[in-house]
């Protein structure tokens, strides 16, 4: 097994969104829902992060931002998109500023839906990215690539 | 002893040949010719006397005394002479008082040179001598190629390059005879002899500013002269006519041998640098590069620092020897507060080397074997990493036209062999296992035995003065591995007169650190032994081997880099999830391209030149009067004739 | 006793035993400490061995580093923090045991410089500042344990008869000050931090990826034991239960001021430091003499 599962240190980004889903996202640090016990840890340094948490629509200035922080994290990684603005851009889909949907920029593994989605549902979804990041892990190996 | 006298001698005649060549490749040849001569001069010496313990000469000729004597005149009144012409009339006030003293002790008491050796070596003489023969003959060929830079960088500085060689290779004439003498009078001539060198070659530039740098420091050496001179007329006023030679001085009662080492170890104090008198060496940093290598770290004031060891046995277990190291150890503690906020290089140099200095200072006050121990393991240390250092930056500076830390950001990259020879030089002097430090961990256990309760206030000075080194050398080093993005290195860092120099002297640290433990044991020991009668092992074979292993680790952890550059992927710096361009530019709002800037702390609200200067004067000061009240009580109150 | 002098007379044991056990140790010490902080906090913690995770993650990443120099110096810190312990564990010269820590966090912080980011610019600053402030009160420590023991050999001073705590309060208490800036506790985490989101994202830290920080955080738990183990020569073979039982206090102190304290700046953090280790170092070994 994967240490990497064991120990998935998260970044979390907040790209345009009304922060709606980022209080969910960090709601879930909180004694209530305490992904701690998951050892997840917030980091806010893309070098250290396996998690990339990205919400909100992405605007002009969010996409170098975005590809800059993906581009620096270390493989293996994984990507979750949060709240409906960051799968498709929401009700902001038309919108002529966004892109409409993190994926347009960089792959994304585990879209979470919601407006705002739930602390329920995020760690769901983390957890099935766990389950990616422990495949990619394996490919990884497989390969001989680093 | 031909071997002693052939190095007193050939120095002087190679200067006096160089100061007669116009010819500049003529000369520069000529200066390396007599520098490997010197160089070998000395390494032949220890072959000579190695393992051979103390051995005295005398010279059978009448001659000797009139020629010292008219020497002597003449330096007094070509410092009298230089002073009324420069309107600097406390020096030539200074100079007048020496040459009396002198003079009257002359005539009065007709000290004669055929009483007793004038000349002799023991082990620590060696190893003066072969700092001086090697690290004196590599700056000298440095200074080769570094002068024909400088003469062309400063096109209205008048080339007097005839006139420099033949004063770096008189002091080192000088140099080596003050460590090979034993009379104490001819100690004096040379000792004269450096601060005239040192005083002509600080003002090389002929401007104003290193004129005015060049008279402060002969006025600071000059007290100095008159309280040797003072020395002098004591011993011949209160003691018998032997006293003038070292080996029965250091035996004479303390009436006699502490008042002479208090005085010239006063003088030894101005020499050296030492609180209150530290400000010629920083004002003489404005002299070039090897002078400020050759006079002003590594030898000159070596000198200073010498005279003081050797009477170091008089110095034990009493207060006059506890003052002379509280005075040193107040001198580490504050030049170390000072260098930290120092951004100019060179002035870093010269405050790390007044407080090394204050260090061995303190060592020879207190006295005792291990303390004598670890000083004469700081001299060794500190002469070949300072010098290095000094020579690095001169480089440096012709390079990028600043000797600013703060513009050597990323040296590593731009200059990557000098910017190695310089982390080693700086690993030298602070970093656990090279010698420095060594010497460091000596002088703490030699302190902890000190007379209580002095030996806590000293180590709690060490204590704090220890963790100031570490910051500002670090802040160096890292400012010189701090590479933003990817530059080419220079094509040629520096003239192969001047990287030789350098890469032997970078060779020359390691090799120190590796054979110390060869070193103590068949030179210093045996010194200390006969000079304190006894017969102890200063340095435990487990310490020994852990301190050996340590500097191995060290030197084969680069063999890591072969391995760590395998396999990575490059990334650039996070700078907030900006991109970013050249040298860490980086898109800032309303879409300007700001600079990425960095910069080290310099804490000038608390470690601040002026502030800390004036309080360690002032303390030094008290405890130079404390000094004076402390001679007077064993002042005799009669005179020998 | 038995068992301590078997260990005195065969050094290389003491070091094996640190080398091998003190990442399983300090893991653990560091998984207790981010329980007994989450339980503090109102939550359930991680499990134990997460630092362990946590450190067998970080090998299994892409190898990404800003220069390739900067592993060099990372494996420079680690080599010589295992060193630090295990000169002290094999009974040394105390002295040097503290002059190859000095080296060890030089390392560290030319590690961090020579990645040329502004964050680890800073970090590095502060860290060295950290050194400096720290640096006079365990020289003092070690030369008050020579005052009362005559010696420096740390296997002379854990042997001592009588625990050294009662003779040397005011050192300890300095050590129990600087001991929260070495373990990266708030109020003195100022250079890197554990918490999340720091003011200079991870400071020291920010350029370290992958089997680099992998080192970083292993040479962190030997440290970890290191100073345990320098808190423990108070007490010595003297008082060992007491010793250990004031130890783990201590720690949970540490943990406590660690969640109740905001960070204070950096001047503050250095002043105290000197000052502290001025009023109860220096004072504690004039008391020595006197006494």
């Amino acid at each position: 097994m994967a240490y990497i599962t064991k120990s998935p240190w998260i970044i979390h980004y907040d790209a345009s969104s009304c922060n709606g889903c980022d209080i969910e996202v960090l709601a879930c640090l909180t004694p209530l829902y305490d992904i701690e016990r998951f050892g997840i840890i917030n980091t806010g340094n893309p070098k250290h992060a396996d998690v990339f948490l990205v919400t909100g629509g992405v605007n002009e200035q969010n996409k170098p931002v975005i590809k800059n922080i993906y581009d620096q994290m270390p493989k293996p990684n994984v990507v979750v998109a949060i709240g409906v603005c960051a799968l498709t851009g929401g009700v902001f889909h038309d919108c002529y500023n966004l892109a409409g949907g993190v994926d347009k920029l960089i792959p994304v593994d585990v879209y979470v839906p919601g407006c705002a989605a739930r602390p329920e549902a995020i760690i769901d979804g983390v957890v099935k990215a766990l389950g990616i990041l422990e495949k990619k892990r394996e490919d990884m190996k497989n390969t001989g690539g680093k | 002893m031909e071997s002693i006298i052939f190095l007193i001698l050939f120095p002087l005649f190679a200067g006096l040949l160089m100061l007669v060549l116009p010819n500049n490749g003529l000369r520069d040849t000529i200066v390396k010719a007599a520098a490997v001569v010197t160089c070998l001069g000395s390494i032949y010496l220890l072959f000579e006397y190695f393992g051979r313990g103390q051995v005295f000469f005398s010279i059978e000729s009448a001659l000797i005394d009139p020629i010292i004597v008219a020497a002597e005149l003449a330096i007094g009144l070509f410092i009298i002479g230089i002073s009324v012409k420069h309107k600097k009339y406390l020096i030539t006030v200074l100079a007048a008082l020496q040459l009396l003293i002198m003079g009257y002790t002359e005539i009065v008491f007709q000290p004669t040179h055929m009483s007793g050796y004038d000349l002799f070596i023991d082990e620590f003489s060696l190893i003066m001598a072969l700092i001086i023969g090697i690290i004196g003959s590599l700056i000298c060929v440095y200074a080769t190629g570094y002068m024909r830079d400088y003469q062309s960088h400063h096109k209205d500085t008048p080339d007097n390059r005839p006139l420099f060689f033949f004063l770096m290779f008189l002091f080192l004439s000088a140099m080596f005879g003050i460590v090979f003498s034993n009379n104490i009078m001819w100690l004096f001539l040379f000792w004269e002899i450096t601060t005239l060198c040192s005083f002509l070659l600080i003002a090389y530039a002929r401007d104003e500013v290193s004129w005015k740098n060049g008279f402060w420091a002969l006025l600071l050496n000059t007290v100095g002269g008159v309280a040797f001179a003072g020395a002098i007329f004591f011993v011949n006023a209160y003691s018998t006519g032997n006293d003038i030679y070292l080996n029965e001085l250091l035996k004479a009662s303390p009436g006699v041998a502490l008042v002479a080492a208090a005085f010239i170890g006063f003088a030894g104090l101005t020499k050296s640098a030492q609180l209150p008198f530290s400000s010629w060496l920083v004002g003489a940093m404005v002299a070039p590069t090897p002078v400020s290598a050759l006079l002003h770290s590594s030898t000159m004031v070596k000198a200073g620092v010498y005279v003081i060891v050797r009477f170091a046995p008089v110095f034990e277990g009493n207060l006059v020897g506890i003052t002379f190291a509280v005075i040193g150890a107040l001198t580490f503690l504050v030049a170390s507060g000072i260098a930290i906020s120092q951004s100019n290089a060179k002035k870093v140099l010269a405050y790390s080397t007044i407080a090394n200095l204050g260090l061995v200072v303190a060592c020879a006050g207190i006295g005792t074997e291990e303390a004598v121990w670890a000083a004469i393991l700081l001299i060794i240390f500190h002469a070949v990493a300072k010098s290095l250092l000094f020579l690095s930056v001169g480089s440096v500076e012709h390079k990028k036209h600043s000797r600013d830390i703060e513009d050597m950001g990323g040296l590593i990259a731009t200059m990557p062999k000098i910017a190695l020879m310089m982390l080693i030089g700086m690993a030298g002097m602070f970093l656990a296992p090279f010698g420095m430090l060594i010497s460091k961990w000596a002088s703490i256990h030699a302190f902890v035995n000190a007379m209580p309760p002095f030996g806590m206030l000293l180590i709690a000075i060490i204590a704090y003065g220890s963790g100031m080194t570490v910051f500002f050398w670090t802040k160096w080093m890292g400012r010189l591995i701090e590479v933003k993005s990817e530059s080419n290195p220079l094509k040629e860092e520096a003239s192969g007169a001047e990287m030789s120099a350098i890469y032997s002297l970078g060779g020359l640290t390691v090799f120190a650190c590796l054979l110390f433990p060869l070193i103590s044991s068949t030179m210093i020991e045996p010194y200390i032994n006969t000079v304190y009668n006894t017969a102890s092992h200063l340095l435990s074979l487990n310490n020994m081997l852990i301190m050996l292993m340590m500097i191995v680790l060290v030197i084969l952890l680069p063999l890591s880099l072969s391995h760590f550059a395998k396999g990575r992927t490059l990334k650039p710096q996070y700078m907030g999830g900006r991109a970013t361009g050249d040298d860490l530019r980086f898109l800032g709002s309303m879409g300007i391209m700001k600079e990425t800037e960095f910069s080290n702390y310099y804490f000038d609200d608390i470690f601040g030149e002026e502030k800390l200067n004036k309080i360690g004067n002032w303390m030094t000061i008290l405890l130079l009067v404390v000094l004076f009240i402390l001679i007077s009580l064993f002042l005799p109150l009669e005179v020998v004739m | 006793m038995s068992f301590m002098q078997f260990i005195f007379d065969n050094p290389w044991i003491g070091v094996l035993l640190f080398i091998i056990l003190s990442p399983f140790v300090g893991g653990i010490i560091f998984g207790l400490d981010r329980i007994i902080t989450a339980r503090m906090q109102g939550r359930v913690g991680p499990p134990v061995l997460q630092p362990i995770y946590d450190i067998l993650k970080l090998f299994e990443k892409e190898k990404m580093v800003v220069h390739e120099s900067q592993n060099f110096w990372i494996f420079g810190y680690l080599v010589f923090i295992i060193i630090t312990g295990a000169l002290f564990f094999a009974g040394s010269d105390i002295l040097l045991v503290i002059f190859a820590l000095t080296l060890a966090h030089v390392f560290l912080i030319l590690g961090a410089f020579s990645s040329g980011s502004p964050y680890a610019h800073i970090g590095a600053e502060r860290e060295l500042i950290q050194l400096m402030a720290v640096e006079p009160m365990i020289i003092i420590a070690a030369v008050g344990f020579y005052e009362v023991t005559k010696s420096f050999n740390t296997s002379d001073i854990i042997t001592f008869a009588d625990p050294l705590i009662l003779t040397l309060p005011g050192i300890f208490i300095g050590c129990i000050y600087i001991l929260t800036v070495k373990l990266r506790k708030s109020p003195f985490d100022i250079s890197t931090s554990h918490h999340a989101h720091q003011e200079l994202v991870k400071g020291l830290n920010t350029e370290f990826a992958g089997s680099t920080l992998a080192m970083v955080e292993l040479a962190h738990l030997y440290e970890t034991v290191f100073l345990l183990g320098f808190l423990f020569l108070f007490f010595g073979m003297a008082a060992p239960i007491v010793g250990i039982i004031v130890i783990a206090i201590i720690y949970l102190i540490e943990i406590f001021v660690d969640n109740a304290t905001a960070r204070v700046k950096w001047g503050f953090m250095f002043k105290s430091c000197w000052v502290i280790t001025a009023v109860v170092g220096v004072l504690n070994l004039m008391a020595l003499y006197i006494i």
